[in-house]
């Protein structure tokens, strides 16, 4: 299926106060891929994701998602195929129920009321939410507030994933259940994370942005193992492998 | 507990009154509400110089306080804290008004007085059922019930960010002064000048705060309308509910009650 490929195609962008945050990007991701991302602080990862869906259009280069051209003619297709689930839930959760929030998506894509109610349980279901639906999210843990955004955005039925850093801020069983439900996705997936050891176990494909550019492209395990390398970009052995 | 942590609990508080689960706040939220617009209306109906004929009214607040299972305290401290307003509005009513309406075992009381006292009287009875309202009503609620009512989205809108919102920022606020506070010590670090860079700090991360919201906003699909889907049902309790408090507060408006007992009392 064509739809769910991802190319950018010497992505250029600067911010109005002049930093110069992506410096000739090139990638292409296939369908059914599981991607990592990961860089130093400040090579350009959220930057990048916030292209995905054409929040930001790049100052010069080509994005193309599925057989389209990002520009802002198909933003609206962008972000109905690529869904994005952010680093911060409190930034994403803003409807005042759970339920309202996860039907948020569904309801805007004009989708009938059965059948938004259907997605939104099947969402919450996945995620194993269900019983938080009538919650506010300020009363939701860390965790359940992650996981509930994920629902968010999953009841779109998205092709393609998109995460930013998510495990930040969870306890370590959060965590490994949203490892575990992560690995369960069929989706075409792109994480970035300085959770070296969240994308060894989920990703099969890194990227390493460094300074705006992709420096390395290759499978996870080879890269997250080479040492230099991770070290040229602030990063070092995941904890899994450091011990070996 | 350091104030500022105290002010933000205590904001919290009414909210958590909000979801228990007692025959009031089971009431559909729009029924609730017109009820109490239709109970302020008519209080606020009276002449100045009524004060008896409001009495009886206190019957309402009194009974979703108590079927509510809402503390009364709380709701007292909350008008307490709003009445310095109504104090000075009507503080020049007993000067300018000097004309002897009654006379209360031999000392006379002027027509200043008595709509001085209704002003308060009033000003209780419309801030403490909207009061309760809100503690009984989840606030998302309201914003549903305001929706279905025809109130424009923009304002519903609104109202659901400030509640979503007001307990993110309060945190934010309460991080930003609790790490001045580890840093500070005494009076250094507490003046006016590092006020005015605490809010400064404030406002450039609410700004980013909401960019990162719009973001997310948008990433869903946003076009301007924010669609809600919720069905109102109406409850038999509801319609009950609705037609004795309003049925109630008519005949109050209608019969001096208090006149009436009064007058049954002296026959005897």
């Amino acid at each position: 299926m064509s739809h769910h490929i991802i190319e950018f195609n010497d992505v250029h962008f600067t911010y109005p106060d002049g930093t110069y945050a992506l410096k000739g990007l090139d990638f292409r991701i296939t369908h059914g891929e599981s991607v990592g991302v990961v860089g130093a602080n400040g090579a350009g990862k959220s930057t990048l994701i916030s292209h995905m869906n054409g929040y930001l259009l790049p100052a010069k280069g080509t994005i193309t998602i599925g057989d389209m051209q990002l520009n802002k003619s198909t933003i609206n297709h962008a972000r109905k195929t690529v869904g994005v689930v952010f680093q911060n839930p409190d930034d994403q959760l803003f409807m005042p129920t759970v339920f309202d929030d996860v039907a948020f998506g569904p309801l805007n894509l004009g989708m009938t009321k059965e059948r938004v109610i259907e997605r939104v349980n099947e969402a919450l279901t996945t995620v194993g939410c269900l019983n938080l639906k009538d919650k506010p999210p300020h009363h939701l843990s860390m965790g359940q507030k992650r996981a509930v955004t994920i629902a968010a955005v999953i009841a779109m039925q998205p092709d393609i994933l998109v995460m930013d850093e998510p495990a930040a801020s969870l306890d370590p069983r959060s965590r490994r259940q949203l490892i575990n439900l992560l690995k369960e996705f069929r989706h075409t997936k792109i994480i970035a994370s300085h959770d070296l050891d969240l994308i060894l176990d989920v990703c099969k494909r890194c990227l390493v942005i460094s300074d705006g550019k992709v420096t390395a492209d290759g499978r996870t395990d080879e890269i997250l193992l080479n040492e230099t390398l991770l070290e040229e970009n602030n990063l070092e052995l995941p904890l899994s492998l450091q011990h070996k | 507990m350091p104030n500022f942590d105290k002010e933000y609990f205590n904001i919290g508080y009414l909210d958590a009154l909000s979801y228990k689960q007692t025959f009031i706040h089971e009431i559909n939220p729009g029924i609730k509400l017109v009820v109490t617009l239709v109970f302020i209306l008519i209080v606020v109906s009276f002449s100045k110089y009524e004060i008896h004929r409001l009495m009886p009214y206190f019957v309402f607040p009194v009974f979703l306080i108590s079927a509510g299972e809402i503390p009364a305290w709380v709701i007292l401290k909350k008008i307490f804290v709003v009445s310095p307003f109504v104090l000075f509005a009507g503080m020049f009513n007993p000067v300018l008004d000097t004309t002897i309406v009654y006379t209360i075992s031999g000392i006379p009381v002027s027509g200043g007085w008595i709509s001085y006292a209704s002003i308060i009287i009033k000003f209780i009875l419309t801030i403490s059922s909207a009061l309760l309202l809100i503690a009984t009503t989840s606030f998302p609620g309201i914003c549903f019930a305001l929706d279905k009512l025809r109130v424009p989205k923009i304002f519903v809108m609104q109202l659901l960010f400030i509640y979503r919102y007001l307990f993110v920022l309060a945190e934010e606020a309460m991080r930003i002064v609790r790490a001045r506070n580890m840093r500070a010590f005494g009076k250094h670090g507490r003046d006016i000048k590092t006020y005015i860079n605490i809010i400064g700090t404030f406002l450039i991360r609410s700004i980013e705060r909401s960019e990162r919201i719009y973001h997310a906003i948008c990433s869903r699909g946003f076009d301007g309308q924010i669609r809600l889907l919720r069905d109102i049902n109406l409850k038999f309790t509801d319609i009950i509910f609705a037609l004795i408090s309003v049925s109630v507060f008519i005949i109050l408006r209608m019969y001096d009650i208090a006149e009436l007992i009064g007058d049954a009392v002296l026959k005897f």
